[in-house]
């Protein structure tokens, strides 16, 4: 429907992209709620059966539960500021999703100086191409290259690589990945891929 | 002293310092500021120590994580007490963002989609702060959605601190019409495919509840044909991506883009295809545009902190090169 | 109830840095908060803004006014929303081992959607418009381009072939073949240290956007 709608936009198949349109983002909202239902099958048979770490499991289920009946409970105005909803989403999900994602900047640094190795010249122009870019892309480049003249210095460079030779690599890597897709969703629509159906 | 009773201490010394700060703040003590010559020394003191691990990592021991961990933590903790200040360079694709929004007239219209989540707000709830601030400084008319739940929350922080700046505020701005949050809707890139003939369709209501022919602003508009510029702040899937796939693509729009750092290298190919007219990638990108529209947010002030930690990842990459080839040349000789 | 909120996102910070000390009960109950908060945070925005907004509303909408009180036209009940109802109670059997086997209906549908949308849309943008950008005249119309943009042309047109013959793995990397293959891995390996340093840039300004939080709101060290 949606490869037939770009050849014929017109009705009935316009129409019928729309309903499946709409269908895919109601079948979404049902997906989440299964994600989470999972979840608190999974919590409540740890509780039950008394698993190691059962504790957190009744945690995991407070937490669910008390920000899905104060979400419920507001209406659709459940966003706005000065809602309880809005207090838990600022105070609570905020700083843990962020936190999660910003200790991964110790991680990276403690990799990198554990790993990244100039082995060979392949891994000696990836460090160098990391090198200038890291360097040149935050102002003390600048401030390190300031004898240079204009347009010559790290800025520039971080610049020109990013521009050129990066954008090449990206380049090839797309058309590489959008090939696979092309022959993957091929597969998918004519029947021959039939993974995601395994199993219940 | 036993470990454990290490770590207690430690707990205890950290809960007494928040409490003492944290009574501090309350009772309206001054912020903590280094002059410019406790600054210089504090960066003259880390050098040194970063020497001393260069000098341990040569003799064959590597450092443990947890000090690459506390380096990390100096280097982007300190930073945020020192006047010290840098020149920031305005680097092409943050320029050709600034230059589209110049040629927009009086009464624009200018769709934003705010498809990112908290994790991502560091680095992205800058550039959105400034582009809101360009846009009702120029008297554009802003539409903002998500394609993430957490958008259009997003959205409303920044919409918060921007209507709070003085010169805003003089403006007396209307949501409804000079502005609208149209919320979130679920359905990745057939969000995007719908607007294209109808956006109503998929957003029946604002995200207030207000039905959509009842907002001054967006009843005459029916699709992307009656919008003059759209801008996206993408950390991921949907995203930039998508909106180049299909807004762009096949509905001819003119858009603009604010990525994470991680994203943004993905993004190069699509502005030199000119399917993308500029991109601000990063804090570094924010930093950039928030010189260019005079906003003086979060991003140019972190962008000192930035550039530390830099260094220091840098310098323990070359540290970790170091000891690696004179253990290469020490096999060698031994051969 | 500010202090309190404050005290709560400092301990909450807090809890998940002490990982970086070892793995201990601070941070396990912050993860614990963490899964739970935010899988019911999508549970509800879901609800309001696609099974609430969407579903009900399309298929029992409200008597909606216009600005002069008149009935506004177009507010019919949808009732092919229903099909998507369907699809997505469908989607829940799947919590039910007996049952579960419906949900790959639904699961059928969403994929097969997908794959109808990425057919065209990937081979489009990503394939054709990029290759177009490739093959471009490298010296520009009348050989009118700058040395700066010519170098940069070329760069490009080589780098997106090499690195497309290396991904052809159908032949065998030796002789010419090889050789181009070798240089688009170079094109590569820089590609992928310009994504690791942004990579750097990126995981470093989310961390300071949380000690920013800590030294700055939470304690008011820093203005």
């Amino acid at each position: 429907m949606f490869v037939i709608q770009y050849f014929i936009p017109h009705f009935p198949f316009n129409r019928m992209s729309h309903w499946f349109s709409d269908w895919f983002a109601i079948i979404l909202a049902c997906a989440i709620v299964l994600g989470a239902l999972n979840l608190m099958k999974i919590s409540i048979q740890k509780v039950i059966k008394k698993k190691p770490g059962w504790g957190y499991a009744v945690v995991i289920i407070v937490s669910f539960l008390l920000i899905t009946v104060i979400g419920l409970s507001e209406g659709e105005g459940f966003r706005e500021p000065g809602t309880w909803f809005d207090w838990l989403y600022v105070y609570v999900y905020t700083p843990c999703s962020s936190t999660m994602f910003a200790i991964l900047g110790f991680f990276v640094a403690s990799a990198s100086y554990r790993a990244f190795r100039a082995r060979n010249f392949e891994a000696t122009l990836l460090l160098l191409a990391a090198f200038f870019v890291m360097i040149g892309r935050v102002p003390v480049g600048d401030i390190i290259s300031g004898f240079m003249p204009e347009g010559a210095r790290l800025s520039n460079l971080a610049s020109w690589i990013m521009t050129f030779p990066q954008t090449a690599g990206q380049r090839a890597i797309m058309i590489g990945i959008a090939l696979g897709i092309v022959s993957t969703s091929l597969r998918v629509i004519l029947g021959i891929e039939r993974a995601h159906l395994a199993g219940e | 002293m036993s470990t454990k009773a290490k770590e207690i201490l430690a707990l205890a010394m950290i809960f007494a310092f928040s409490l003492i700060f944290y009574i501090g703040k309350v009772l309206g003590w001054e912020a903590v500021r280094f002059s410019t010559t406790v600054s210089l020394i504090v960066i003259l003191l880390v050098a040194l120590s970063l020497l001393w691990i260069l000098i341990l990592t040569i003799r064959g021991r590597l450092v443990e994580r947890r000090i690459v961990f506390l380096y990390v933590g100096i280097a982007v903790a300190l930073p945020l007490f020192m006047t010290l200040s840098q020149k920031i360079t305005i680097s092409p694709e943050v320029e050709a963002v600034y230059n589209t929004l110049e040629e927009l007239p009086e009464g624009s219209k200018v769709l934003v989609s705010f498809d990112y989540d908290p994790p991502s707000a560091p680095e992205l709830q800058p550039m959105a702060e400034a582009f809101l601030y360009y846009c009702f400084e120029h008297d554009l008319k802003v539409i903002m959605m998500g394609l993430w739940p957490q958008g259009p929350m997003q959205a409303n922080l920044a919409i918060e601190k921007v209507l709070s700046d003085e010169k805003i505020k003089s403006k007396n701005l209307k949501y409804g019409e000079d502005y609208v949050n149209l919320g979130f809707q679920a359905g990745y890139e057939f969000v995007i495919q719908r607007m294209g003939s109808d956006f109503r369709s998929m957003f029946p209501t604002d995200y207030r509840g207000t039905p959509y022919e009842q907002i001054p602003l967006v009843k005459n508009v029916k699709n992307f044909s009656n919008i003059d510029y759209c801008f996206n702040l993408s950390s991921g899937f949907p995203g930039t991506r998508e909106w180049v796939q299909i807004a762009v693509d096949r509905y001819g729009v003119t858009l603009g883009a604010g990525n994470t750092a991680v994203q943004a290298p993905q993004m190069y190919p699509f502005m030199r295809a000119g399917q993308l007219v500029g991109l601000l990638g990063g804090m570094v990108g924010a930093a950039e545009f928030e010189f260019l529209t005079k906003w003086i947010g979060k991003g140019t002030k972190f962008m000192i902190s930035q550039s530390f930690a830099h260094v220091i990842v840098i310098a323990f990459i070359i540290i970790g090169n170091v000891a690696f080839f004179r253990s290469k040349r020490k096999t060698g000789l031994k051969r | 109830m500010e202090h309190f909120a404050l005290w709560l996102g400092g301990f909450l910070t807090l809890g998940i840095f002490s990982f970086l000390y070892k793995d201990n009960p601070w941070y396990k109950l912050t993860e614990a908060i963490y899964v739970g908060i935010s899988a019911g945070y999508f549970v509800v925005v879901y609800f309001w803004d696609n099974f609430y907004s969407k579903f009900w509303i399309g298929v029992f909408p409200h008597k909606r006014l216009n600005e002069a009180g008149e009935l506004i036209a177009g507010v019919e009940p949808d009732y092919w929303l229903i099909v998507g109802g369907v699809l997505g109670l469908l989607m829940l059997m799947r919590l039910l081992p007996k049952v579960g086997w419906i949900s790959r209906w639904p699961l059928a549908f969403i994929v097969g959607a997908t794959a109808g949308l990425w057919l065209i849309n990937y081979f489009a943008s990503f394939v054709m418009v990029q290759i177009q950008n490739t093959v471009t005249p490298l010296f520009g119309a009348d050989y009118s381009a700058s040395l700066f943009v010519i170098v940069g042309n070329i760069v490009v047109a080589v780098g997106t072939f090499t690195g497309l013959i290396y991904f052809f793995f159908s032949k065998e990397h030796r002789g010419a073949f090889g050789g181009a293959a070798r240089v688009g891995i170079f094109f590569l390996m820089i590609t992928f240290g310009a994504s690791f340093g942004y990579t750097v840039m990126s995981r470093m300004s989310l961390l300071i956007g949380r000690i920013d939080f800590l030294f700055g709101d939470w304690l008011g060290m820093i203005k």
